[in-house]
């Protein structure tokens, strides 16, 4: 054997930058960084029978809102802009001034949302949007004073109770989030919506 | 001054030994962030509305996602040209909701079943019909869990 011959097994590495580079640029072009996000809803559970008539919620309670097929706005008959309508919920939900015409306390407060089949999608979300909004707002509020500056959020304090995340405050996040919920109960109910005339889906 | 070492003039070549690593942890980086597209749109892409009380999908093994949209132009002859629903890679039916549910349900792991959500990617010029006979057919399988997929709006200032 000669002695030359034992320093000539290197690899040469200078072509691994460029084949990194090449690598990197396919997962550049195919890479679709879209967290889903939106809105999340609850839907009533699915029943066969007819509602029964003897609920009854009183007049006062309920925020009637309408969305037409012409995407317009009626809350409790009157045309509204939608930029209106969070501040009215939130007057509606906590009837500050103790109107008569208003809920008596939030517990009672309900939200009825009602909308044609022709209603495009953009104004719902929108509306949706805004009633959320406002909840939030007045949940936070509630977290906030629940416990004791601990929570800002709602949303925080909701992400403490999942058994998955395994925080150590979950018993005392329970039952904070179920004290947020009593004290201010996201009632919303949805009609289906009918075509109530005059659209074209 | 005149001290200078006229040694120094020389430029010290930069050392490109670590481009290799520094080019593959950018790489390791797509890689793991990387989606790859689940199935072909017939549809057009939805656009989503902009709202902005945004909750993210925490859990995305657990998510379904149903779009609903208008047919993509080369599609138009066999599906028309009105809002059509579009589950895994096919126009569908609304009574085919159901099933895929039910199927994409069988798929998620037990502990994240609770988690289960099904995301709404519909056009914002879709009318609500559409989307309120899905809506129905998901309280039919008892899949209540749902989000209407948007796009964030920041706040304007008022």
């Amino acid at each position: 054997m000669a002695k030359g011959k034992r320093s000539s097994t290197e690899i040469n590495a200078s072509s691994m930058a460029d084949i990194a580079f090449l690598l990197l640029i396919f997962f550049l072009v195919t890479t679709t960084i879209d967290q889903d996000k939106g809105i999340l809803n609850k839907l009533p559970a699915w029943s066969d029978e007819p509602p029964p008539d003897d609920i009854r919620v009183k007049d006062k309670d309920v925020l009637q809102i309408l969305i037409n097929s012409n995407n317009q706005l009626l809350v409790e008959g009157e045309y509204m802009g939608i930029e209106k309508l969070r501040q009215r919920t939130v007057d509606h939900i906590l009837n500050k001034e103790r109107r008569a015409d208003y809920p008596d306390s939030p517990q009672d407060a309900v939200i009825s949302l009602k909308n044609d089949r022709a209603t495009k999608y953009d104004i719902y979300i929108q509306v949706q949007n805004e009633l959320k909004a406002a909840y939030t707002e007045l949940r936070n509020k509630e977290t906030e004073k629940i416990s004791k500056g601990e929570f800002t959020t709602y949303v925080k304090l909701k992400e403490c109770t999942d058994p998955l995340v395994k925080d150590k405050r979950a018993k005392k996040c329970k039952v904070w989030k179920q004290k947020v919920k009593e004290a201010i109960p996201m009632k919303i109910s949805e009609a289906e919506p009918k075509n109530f005339g005059g659209g074209t889906e | 001054m005149g001290r200078i070492n006229k040694k120094k003039k020389e430029t010290p070549q930069i050392s490109t030994a670590s481009l290799p690593d520094i080019i593959f942890i950018l790489l390791f980086f797509f890689m793991v962030t990387t989606v790859m597209r689940k199935n072909d749109l017939m549809i057009d892409k939805p656009e989503t509305p902009e709202a902005t009380e945004l909750t993210k999908i925490k859990y995305k093994e657990a998510a379904t996602e149903i779009y609903i949209g208008f047919p993509k132009k080369e599609h138009s002859a066999k599906y028309g040209t009105s809002p059509r629903i579009q589950l895994d890679d096919a126009i569908s039916g609304k009574d085919k909701v159901q099933a895929f549910i039910k199927e994409k349900q069988a798929l998620v792991p037990s502990n994240l079943l609770g988690h289960f959500v099904v995301s709404f990617r519909v056009d914002k010029e879709v009318t609500m019909g559409i989307v309120s006979d899905v809506k129905q057919e998901l309280r039919k399988a008892d899949a209540l869990k749902i989000n209407y997929s948007s796009r964030f709006r920041p706040e304007e200032t008022k």
